[in-house]
């Protein structure tokens, strides 16, 4: 999952790493009683899991009481890439010199960890020039390899000093945290030369929330979501009307490019797994009929060592219990096709034999 | 480098000469004992299973169980074990079967931590084995040996090498191969998540300087660069023989996973548009859909001919 800046600064400020004074909120009452104890000026920033919120007008300064009333509802209703405000942080103004980026993240292709430093921050980092990179294999960061980092972005005194520190402090936190991710953008020299990190991004290994009850609660998870890990599926809601539905990722993934590519609107990703059961199927339709947005379902399942009669049986229970009264596109692949495609004749599901065709006649049958 | 081949067949002279034994870790688990089943009617030689605990007792009347893979390995000296445990368990079952002198190790769970596939990789190293996985289907040579849990209809022997990162887009695309004539020399499954201990860039390694390959197929998908990197080796390396990639997700939204862990676009990092424009500087045409594979496949190869 990725956490918030808010939330990254938490577990930042829990490690010793340098910070502005914070504090979060989710109404304007909460906000106005933290205005009054952090003291003016200060900035309002949104709190959303994706980048480019400044540039959205989702961080904007303030001087005083007029300008927080006015200003704090209109960061609140933003909206930015399709993403609503979770909270609103008022975080001191701060009086820097220079931005600098710091990060450390796995590298998947070298299968290493690796630090990249700049000491050109403050931008995304495609865009960040003079890219220092470090590999340090599971993540461990040695003084010498951090004192490295410092010379080679320019630094001197106790500027350095504040780099090395953090280093050290981000890859104890990626270690113990077991992160995929942890970037500080921008990291900022401030007046008197100390460091401070000014923004948070921290993104961690869902496979390893086993071992980290403690991060538990920054998940952010739908109803339906939450219903969907619980029965061992993969659900992403899209803002589509076609839900899609499909057994393996690349194969769901793949579908949604095609219905894409066809002008279809996807209305959810839904993966019930490799193998596809009578049982798992019928709870995925269970899952989808709580979704208001859909007008058709679209379901690419490749049985494989699965009978495809298997899961025309979870249909016929779905119709039977008024599950849905939606029209279902399906292409059923796999053994004893034929005797699924005898099943549901006479069905609110229609059978296709190729991919294609169940995408056009979704497009057609939805529109 | 990896001789793939030598480990899964063997050469003419060893006595287990293509039917080369296999351990299932977690043989009596409720997937490892349907998998075990299927593998065995597949013809692939399932030598001993390990479930600590069940020593002594014997799967299906046939297969020996035994409590550690150290036993297991003592008792039948294979070199290869398939791994079925639930993800938590993983590490500790990896090593065991390194340590025990496994040399190919083909994890199939879902959800294994990153650590510890780093961990487990790590040792792999030192003891100079391979991983295919995690979360891999797995690894077969069609007709001939299957280990993982990939369906048997859609695959038949030939000249095509096929290295997929999803489970069931390799089925779908294999059975588009085979419908257009072409079988394949041998399937490898990359697996989803975020590190591959086969990443496509050695799976490639492994399958490149095969006498008779006739074409690779790449099957791809969002997230990471591994696409990419292959890319760039195949660029560096003048390969020369036909090529075809599919990459999943270019309807994926950033920022999200998508069913696999690995699945993920970060900024640009990971994105369709990178891989595909990756694949077109190496000359590697990339197909809009999987049913178009074998179309650009059979163009590859005019074009080689004339």
């Amino acid at each position: 999952m990725q956490l918030l800046e808010f939330q990254a600064k938490e577990l930042f400020r829990e490690y010793g790493i340098n910070l502005l004074g914070s504090i979060s909120s989710t109404n304007i009452e909460e906000g106005r009683k933290h205005a009054k104890e952090l003291g003016y000026p200060f900035v309002i920033k949104i709190q959303v899991p994706v980048g480019g919120r400044g540039k959205a007008g989702g961080i904007q300064k303030c001087q005083n009481d007029d300008e927080f009333e006015l200003k704090y509802p209109q960061v609140m209703d933003l909206e930015i890439k399709g993403e609503k405000a979770r909270a609103i942080l008022l975080e001191k103004m701060a009086d820097i010199k220079k931005e600098l980026y710091l990060s450390i993240f796995l590298n998947r292709s070298k299968r290493c960890y690796t630090i990249i430093a700049s000491a050109e921050g403050g931008v995304e980092i495609e865009s960040v020039k003079s890219q220092i990179i470090k590999e340090i294999g599971l993540g461990d960061v040695s003084d010498e390899v951090a004192k490295e980092v410092a010379k080679e972005m320019g630094l001197e005194g106790i500027t350095a000093d504040g780099v090395v520190d953090t280093l050290k402090k981000l890859s104890k936190l990626t270690i113990e945290k077991e992160a995929e991710l942890v970037e500080i953008n921008p990291l900022a020299i401030m007046q008197d030369d100390t460091i401070v990190a000014l923004d948070g991004k921290f993104v961690t290994d869902d496979n390893a929330n086993f071992r980290h009850d403690e991060l538990q609660k920054y998940q952010e998870k739908t109803e339906i979501e939450e219903q969907a890990e619980k029965s061992g599926f993969s659900l992403v809601e899209l803002d589509g009307d076609i839900a899609v539905v499909g057994n393996g990722a690349g194969l769901v993934m793949s579908t949604l490019d095609m219905l894409s590519d066809n002008g279809g609107k996807p209305a959810c990703f839904l993966d019930v797994g490799g193998g596809a059961t009578t049982e798992s199927v019928y709870e995925a339709l269970t899952l989808i009929s709580k979704l208001d947005r859909v007008k058709g379902i679209l379901v690419n399942l490749y049985g494989g060592i699965v009978k495809t009669t298997v899961v025309a049986e979870a249909f016929l229970k779905a119709y039977e219990n008024n599950l849905i009264d939606l029209p279902v596109f399906s292409r059923l692949k796999g053994t004893e096709s034929e005797k699924a495609k005898e099943m549901l004749k006479d069905s609110r599901t229609n059978i296709f034999d190729s991919v294609e065709e169940a995408i056009n006649a979704a497009v057609m049958g939805t529109k | 480098m990896t001789d793939i081949f030598a480990l899964l067949k063997g050469k003419p002279e060893d006595s287990d000469y293509n039917k080369k034994g296999v351990i299932v870790q977690g043989i009596t688990g409720a997937y490892g004992s349907i998998h075990t089943k299927q593998m065995i009617a597949y013809g692939t030689n399932v030598i001993a299973g390990v479930t600590p605990g069940k020593g002594g007792q014997k799967f299906e009347d046939t297969v020996p169980i035994y409590n550690s893979m150290q036993e297991a390995v003592d008792a039948t000296s294979a070199k290869i074990s398939i791994i079925f445990v639930p993800a938590k368990f993983f590490l500790s079952a990896a090593k065991d079967a390194l340590n025990s002198g496994i040399k190919l190790l083909v994890a199939i769970p879902e959800h294994v931590p990153i650590r510890d596939t780093m961990e487990a990789l790590d040792l792999a190293k030192q003891k100079g084995a391979v991983i295919i996985g995690p979360n891999t289907p797995g690894i077969m040579i069609p007709e001939l040996i299957k280990i993982g849990i990939m369906p048997p209809m859609p695959f038949k022997a030939g000249k095509i090498a096929v290295l997929s990162k999803s489970g069931t887009l390799l089925y779908e695309i294999s059975d588009a191969l085979t419908n257009a004539g072409f079988g394949q020399s041998i399937t490898i499954g990359i697996g989803g998540d975020p590190v591959n201990g086969t990443r496509l860039i050695d799976a490639f390694e492994m399958i490149k300087d095969i006498s008779d390959l006739e074409g690779v197929v790449i099957v791809g998908e969002i997230g990471g660069d591994s696409e990419e990197m292959l890319a760039q080796r195949i660029i560096d390396l003048g390969f020369k023989k036909p090529a075809v990639a599919y990459i999943a997700g270019r309807a994926a939204p950033k920022e999200k996973r998508m069913g696999h862990a690995g699945a993920i676009v970060m900024g640009t990092y990971g994105s369709a548009e990178s891989k595909v424009s990756m694949f077109n500087k190496a000359n590697i045409p990339v197909a809009k859909r999987p049913a178009e594979v074998p179309v650009l496949l059979a163009g590859k190869m005019e074009n080689r001919l004339e």
